[in-house]
């Protein structure tokens, strides 16, 4: 559906996006994972027509994002980063003016709107920006959805809203599978990389891989240890003295070591044994998550 | 403290921009000001007319013409060519000379002038009668060798267009070119400036309009806004203010309409320029708001600027606005006159619309 | 009781804001142990900033009390001041001005002496591995370092207590890993540090958390206290059924 060959982009004397190349399969929720400044905007921003790349090429369907953007432009929805509607408008008259600019009406669609107006009909003749954070994302995926798209982009639409409006948000992306719409997500936080079928990892405009989120865990070839019940200012410490292929780091309150050789866990028993903490702890190994994997992969891009 | 004024310095020095921006505008508005509100006068045409052909009637043409401020261009013997000389905008000011000028002088009665200055334009007017009183006034002093307190001549002052001399003449064309201005060029720039900075600039771009379509969108609101408040204050003008309305009213409106798109044209360029809403309403007011009112000639007359000044304030398309309404409104006259002055706006029209087409871009970059 | 007051770095009873009828912040209670890390979470919108801000002296409460390290806030704001640090994700350091200019600054403001500034910074620096990058302007570093550096500034002055808004959300697992290297080398030299954030896995890092919802503390200990409480696997969850949305999970 998506394709990408070779894809740069240059600003000056920053390489936002470094030779990337990758497919987006029909249907699938797509997500493009990876920090601030990583380039996952620069990405979705070139497969909106809205920059060209410096090098390469990108292709929605049969059309080429530079060459044919005005038809792009008509079967793509995209959500820009920053909430982009009009705030002094209602809910109503945002979602009118956008059916309008795409030459639709609301009643057109609906069928596409209905999970989501659930949530919004109460507020209908709200202003936009007295909405939640929540409410306000909510209402631009409509706007994106409004002359039903074959492709939605959406750019960090959960950045900055709270949880619960956030698991809410990604149901609803999950429900417009149905629908066969092709979904391009970008999100700095690892843990949503679950609601996708498939993940980019990105960092400094590089890509650190293409998989499922499984695939990902299952490339991960060392192994990863959990140590529980000591608290990791009080143990990371003492674990720097491992060798330097041990990588060790706090993840919430535990302690994860990862380490490419598994008899290993012996000198970790016997360093905690020896230690001067004297507390319980478990140690487990563990599966690891996105987070684990994007470090694994770093480091292998990026050296230590 | 000292640590937050220290700071506050580097902030400075390391955007050079504001601070050519803090250092510079002063130093503009204080020369701009300095040289247009001098009120030497430069050169302005005038016509005289002189009944009698006696000398000390020579005298007085010699010594206006040397003077500094007048230029005379028409030597008439007869008042019945003046109106139409004012109508057409040629002269400035017309000094009739007493026909019994000599014998009355010499006599020791004071001879009867009459200046006539052009009130569509006051400020200036005003200047150049007082100038003329007084260089005539000395040239009769010197030559009788008199002292100061004897009445020489008398001066009698009358304000073309404008008997009563009432400022509001002067004021209502400022106003409306100002509040066209401010309006369409400031609200289009800005508020072009807004969706660029709310992302929304972005969702209008990716979708099927086209870019004539999204400037179209912009402008026609803000265009019949702008009709709207010219309607409103031509009617306070005309009812409240009592303001004479001698031109054709079709004719004012149509210039209104050219220069309300050109306002357009030129706030739509500016928010091409600008990034966020905070430099659209900067280069709004500095460069836009400021010219208009010190170099439009509504408070400051053009003719007294320097040269340099003077081109620059041909620039300026609140000039010759300001020029069209005083023409129709005041003067009562008509295309026949006002064509060149019609012609520059529609030329910076079309300039100002390539210009911006030419700079909307179809993409972010 | 003297001790016993000393061992708290902050002490909040019946604390409430309201504005009008609205009820901001309504009468919550939490105390806060020297050395601890110790997360506010909850939507926009539930109170947290506003607890925040009373507890840093910039909003006056309308009942209630909050002390740090036994000191009144709303009795003794100046003093508090220099109790404690703050660093937000969105403003912390000065973009056009040097590393060494913004620890200048910030030392300056809290009436360090410019020797005293100096000494630390080059230590600072040193321990840093930065010493060559003090005279590079703040906004040519990597996200990473200007992340660790508003957390050194922020804790310039010695602060008792370092409030942290959403101090990780955005950046990459490496840098989010030696940030909390960062935290944790302050919390074993007693600093207290608060964190408010919605991003739920920077919860999981806190020793107790509260957990707010409409004004009040809905949710208060121990990560592992409050997933077995809710009986959740994840924070994520927890946040789920306190808003009543387990239907999400499904």
């Amino acid at each position: 559906m998506i394709s990408l060959q070779g894809i740069s982009k240059i600003f000056g004397a920053i390489t936002a996006l470094d030779n990337i190349s990758f497919e987006i399969n029909k249907g699938e929720i797509f997500g493009l994972i990876g920090p601030d400044g990583s380039g996952k905007s620069t990405l979705l921003r070139i497969l909106a027509t809205l920059l060209r790349p410096s090098a390469g090429h990108a292709k929605i369907g049969k059309y080429d994002v530079e060459v044919d953007y005005k038809a792009i432009r008509k079967i793509i929805g995209y959500m820009p980063g920053q909430f982009s509607l009009y705030p002094d408008l209602s809910v109503e008259e945002n979602l009118n003016f956008f059916a309008h600019i795409f030459g639709t009406r609301l009643e057109e669609n609906y069928f596409l709107l209905r999970d989501i107006f659930t949530y919004l009909e109460p507020f209908r003749k709200r202003r936009a920006s007295h909405l939640s954070g929540g409410m306000k994302q909510k209402l631009a995926l409509s706007c994106a959805l409004i002359h039903r798209p074959t492709i939605l982009l959406l750019d960090e639409p959960t950045t900055g809203i709270d949880p619960v409006s956030r698991a809410e948000f990604l149901m609803l992306l999950k429900n417009l599978k149905k629908h066969e719409i092709t979904i391009l997500i970008s999100t700095p936080y690892m843990d949503e990389a679950s609601a996708c079928d498939r993940i980019a990892l990105f960092k400094n405009g590089k890509l650190l891989g293409v998989d499922t989120p499984g695939g990902f865990r299952e490339a991960y070839k060392r192994t990863l240890y959990s140590i529980r019940g000591i608290r990791p200012a009080r143990l990371l410490p003492e674990l720097r003295t491992l060798p330097s292929h041990c990588w060790v780091y706090a993840s919430g309150n535990e302690v994860k070591v990862s380490t490419p050789n598994p008899n290993e866990i012996y000198i970790l028993r016997e360093m905690l044994d020896r230690s001067t903490i004297k507390q319980n702890y478990q140690i487990h190994v563990i599966e690891p998550d996105i987070e684990d994997c994007f470090i694994a992969r770093m480091k292998d891009t990026y050296g230590e | 403290m000292i640590a937050f004024i220290i700071k506050e310095f580097r902030h400075l020095l390391r955007d050079p921009r504001s601070l050519l921006i803090l250092i510079g505008m002063p130093l503009a508005q204080i020369l701009i000001f300095g040289y247009a509100i001098k009120t030497d006068l430069n050169e302005s045409d005038i016509a005289i007319v002189r009944m009698n052909n006696d000398k000390l009637s020579d005298l007085a043409i010699q010594h206006l013409d040397a003077s500094k401020g007048f230029h005379v261009k028409y030597i008439w013997d007869h008042p019945s060519q003046i109106a139409e000389a004012f109508r057409k905008g040629e002269i400035r000011l017309a000094v009739v000379l007493d026909n019994n000028l000599e014998s009355k002088i010499l006599q020791g009665y004071p001879a009867d002038i009459q200046v006539i200055g052009d009130a569509s334009d006051p400020n200036t007017a005003n200047l150049l009668v007082q100038h003329t009183q007084g260089t005539l006034r000395n040239v009769y002093r010197e030559y009788l060798q008199k002292n100061a307190s004897t009445p020489v001549v008398q001066v009698s002052a009358r304000m073309l267009f404008n008997e009563e001399n009432r400022s509001v003449f002067m004021f209502i064309p400022g106003t409306i070119v100002i509040i066209l201005m401010l309006l369409s060029a400031m609200m289009t720039s800005i508020s072009l400036a807004r969706e660029k900075e709310t992302g929304t600039l972005e969702l209008l771009l990716v979708s099927p309009l086209r870019p004539h379509q999204i400037i179209l969108g912009k402008v026609v609101p803000y265009m019949g806004l702008s009709l709207i408040n010219a309607c409103t204050i031509l009617l306070l003008s005309k009812f409240l203010f009592e303001m004479p309305f001698r031109g054709s009213l079709p004719l004012l409106m149509s210039e209104t309409l050219l220069f309300i798109i050109l306002a357009l044209c030129i706030g739509l360029y500016i928010s091409t320029i600008a990034r966020t809403q905070q430099v659209a309403m900067l280069l709004s007011m500095f460069a836009l708001m400021l010219p208009t009112i010190l170099l439009s000639g509504f408070i400051f007359p053009i003719e007294n600027m320097p040269l340099g000044l003077q081109y620059l304030s041909a620039l300026i398309p609140a000039r010759w606005f300001v020029e069209i309404i005083r023409g129709i409104m005041i003067r009562g006259v008509g295309i026949e006159i006002l064509w060149k002055e019609t012609l520059i706006l529609a030329g910076m029209v079309c300039i100002f619309m390539l210009l911006c087409v030419k700079n909307f871009k179809i993409r972010l970059e | 009781m003297e001790n016993k007051e000393a061992q708290w770095s902050i002490e909040v009873e019946n604390l409430e804001k309201r504005y009008g009828s609205f009820i901001a912040v309504d009468k919550i209670s939490f105390r806060v142990k020297k050395g601890e890390i110790f997360g506010l979470l909850g939507a926009n919108g539930a109170g947290k900033t506003t607890t925040l801000r009373m507890l840093c002296g910039l909003l006056a409460p309308t009942a209630g009390i909050a002390l740090i390290d036994g000191t009144g806030v709303s009795q003794n704001p100046e003093s508090v001041r220099f109790k404690i640090g703050y660093m937000s994700q969105h403003f912390s350091l000065y973009e056009d001005l040097t590393i060494w200019e913004n620890f200048r600054f910030y030392g300056g403001i809290y009436g360090m002496k410019l020797s005293e500034i100096k000494g630390k910074f080059n230590e600072l620096s040193y321990r840093l591995n930065m010493s060559d990058q003090a005279q590079r302007l703040t906004r040519e570093l990597p996200v990473g370092w200007k992340q660790k550096l508003a957390f050194m500034v922020a804790s310039f002055h010695n602060p008792s207590v370092v409030f942290l808004d959403e101090p990780t959300s955005g950046v990459d697992p490496l840098v989010r890993r030696q940030f909390w290297d960062l935290i944790y080398e302050a919390v074993l030299k007693d600093t207290t540090i608060i964190i408010t954030t919605h991003y739920l896995d920077e919860a999981m890092y806190c020793d107790r958390l509260a957990i707010m919802d409409q004004g009040k503390i809905s949710a208060y200990g121990t990560p592992n206290e409050i997933l077995s409480h809710y009986k959740a696997s994840s924070m994520h969850e927890v946040f789920l059924k306190i808003a009543g949305k387990e239907d999400i999970l499904a």
